[in-house]
């Protein structure tokens, strides 16, 4: 499933003095099975941007069109559109609210109007996608952990079978092994369930780790829209953004400068690794 | 959405009325409405009606926004007059079926459209030049007294503005819990009144949970800053008169004392 931004604009509060553009101009296309990794400053326009694409927000101008067709036609569904694009809030475990961690997942595939059954086979599938255990279905979900919490939660929106999963800071709070188990699950339902992954973060390892291809966003426009390698080659203007490079890039930096002829052009570890061993063994 | 709500109807400028004292304002609200209630003939509200545009002409707030208030009270507006139009006692200058209006009830009538009006004008002037914050530092002070019979006045005034802290913090909370719950599915805008209701917990719960999560940090962090209630406590920026405040005192008091005099003895 494809999602085309057509010159999306949003200005918040149009008619008065406080106005604000969140989007200026902003045009690109995801396609089918990308791995996609949103980055920008707090405040560059990132939140707003997800919550275009599954209809919470509507563009002041420009078109949206997701799997071809025009979101804002009166004849679309916006909830067969939030059925098909998943999209995960921040804190997304601060939106549980039932009895049992079983009916909290069973939220989303109810409300898309699905038959019971359905219903309970869908929550029971993702509660075993985001690796929770049966023992815990029938707890309140306030008595699960911090990194539990958030899968439940994420599972609530997988419940609904989205193919376009959009997670916005998933990390965010968690303790090292939590991110990791978060960021593992994602790469997983990408790989093996072949879902369109749009990960917002602030983390560059985390992005250059996962993702294919970035978007930058800075002061509500898009500023670059390329491959990982592409996007980390420019050092000075990311960083005058308030943002960085992933932190073994500074490191293959680091090493040229001190005439080692390595390749900067690095972005993951076992790249960097593999380079070094080259380098080494000549 | 609920963006658009905009709490405490603070109007941002930089008047003389902005600067006073936002204990001469309460003070100065509190004689204007009692002025408007001793009043008893039209001249008198022609005295309070010129005071009245004087405060807002200074206050440079555009005069929409203290209609505004008005708005709220429309419906309260023409009860009342309908009311003591039509069911006043007395001789009748104008008849028609069962309904008599006397003339006594048309003084009646007009007197209570004038108060309601300007009391809600008078008091919107007041909340729209004064930030909510400094509105309660000025409760506080003015109560401050009460302290000796034992009513934690401090206390109060710190809950006050607490509350108005957290509101639109916990609208922002709701918005974002909307999204994620819509985001799933929800639905808040179709169905019966019951359907409706309980599409609503979904974000109750939630927000319920992030109002005592914040209450409880907010706790936290006042204590850990050893906060322990009003006794002996300094402000960073205490409340003094200034010289434009006696003015105003003065002006308070020349409104006050000509609505006396032209409103009752004349």
């Amino acid at each position: 499933m494809s999602i085309i931004f057509n010159h999306v604009s949003k200005s918040y509060d149009a008619d008065t003095q406080l106005k604000t553009d969140a989007l200026k101009d902003v045009s690109f296309k995801i396609d089918d099975g990308e791995f996609v990794g949103l980055i920008g400053h707090t405040g560059s326009g990132k939140s707003t941007l997800v919550q275009h694409m599954n209809g919470l927000l509507k563009p002041t101008s420009g078109e949206i069109y997701v799997d071809g067709k025009d979101i804002a036609d009166k004849e679309y569904s916006l909830k067969d559109l939030r059925g098909k694009v998943g999209l995960v809030f921040q804190y997304p475990e601060h939106q549980l609210f039932e009895t049992t961690v079983f009916e909290d997942v069973c939220y989303g595939p109810k409300n898309l109007g699905l038959e019971k059954k359905e219903v309970e086979l869908r929550a029971y599938e993702a509660l075993k996608q985001v690796g929770i255990e049966d023992d815990y279905f029938y707890q309140s979900p306030f008595d699960l952990s911090g990194g539990q919490k958030r899968r439940a939660a994420i599972a609530g929106v997988l419940a609904m079978k989205p193919e376009v999963l959009i997670l916005d800071e998933p990390t965010a709070g968690l303790d090292p092994k939590g991110r990791e188990e978060i960021l593992e699950l994602v790469s997983r339902l990408h790989r093996e369930n072949n879902i369109t992954v749009i990960l917002v973060s602030h983390s560059m390892d985390d992005v250059a780790d996962y993702a294919d291809r970035i978007l930058v966003m800075d002061h509500g426009k898009l500023v670059y829209d390329d491959t990982v390698h592409e996007v980390f080659k420019h050092v000075k203007e990311l960083e005058e953004m308030g943002l960085a490079i992933p932190q073994v890039t500074y490191m293959m930096y680091d090493i040229a400068a001190k005439g080692v002829d390595v390749s900067t052009d690095i972005t993951t570890i076992d790249e960097a690794v593999e380079e070094i061993m080259k380098v080494w063994s000549k | 959405m609920i963006r658009d709500i905009t709490l405490g109807q603070y109007y941002h400028a930089d008047s003389v009325i902005h600067r006073l004292d936002p204990r001469t304002k309460l003070v100065g609200t509190f004689f204007f409405i009692i002025a408007l209630f001793l009043v008893k003939n039209p001249l008198g509200y022609a005295v309070a009606a010129i005071y009245l545009a004087l405060v807002i002409k200074l206050s440079t707030v555009p005069l929409r926004f203290m209609l505004r208030g008005m708005k709220a009270i429309v419906f309260l507006l023409l009860l009342t007059v309908g009311f003591n139009l039509f069911l006043t006692p007395g001789e009748p200058i104008w008849e028609w079926w069962k309904l008599s209006i006397s003339a006594e009830g048309v003084r009646i009538a007009y007197t209570m459209a004038i108060r309601l009006s300007f009391l809600v004008i008078g008091s919107s002037i007041m909340t729209l030049t004064t930030t909510p914050n400094n509105l309660t530092d000025g409760l506080e002070k003015l109560l401050s007294p009460l302290k000796k019979i034992r009513i934690p006045v401090h206390e109060i005034a710190m809950m006050m503005s607490i509350a108005l802290r957290f509101i639109p913090i916990l609208l922002e909370e709701t918005d974002k819990i909307m999204k994620a719950q819509m985001a799933r599915g929800a639905d808040f805008e179709s169905g019966n009144i019951i359907k409706r209701t309980k599409a609503l917990v979904p974000i109750l719960v939630p927000l319920f949970i992030s109002a005592f999560r914040r209450a409880n940090d907010l706790a936290m962090a006042m204590e850990a800053r050893c906060y322990k209630g009003g006794d002996g406590r300094t402000k960073m920026k205490p409340l003094k008169y200034a010289a434009r405040d006696r003015l105003a005192y003065l002006a308070i008091f020349a409104m006050l004392a000509a609505c006396i005099i032209v409103g009752r003895m004349i």
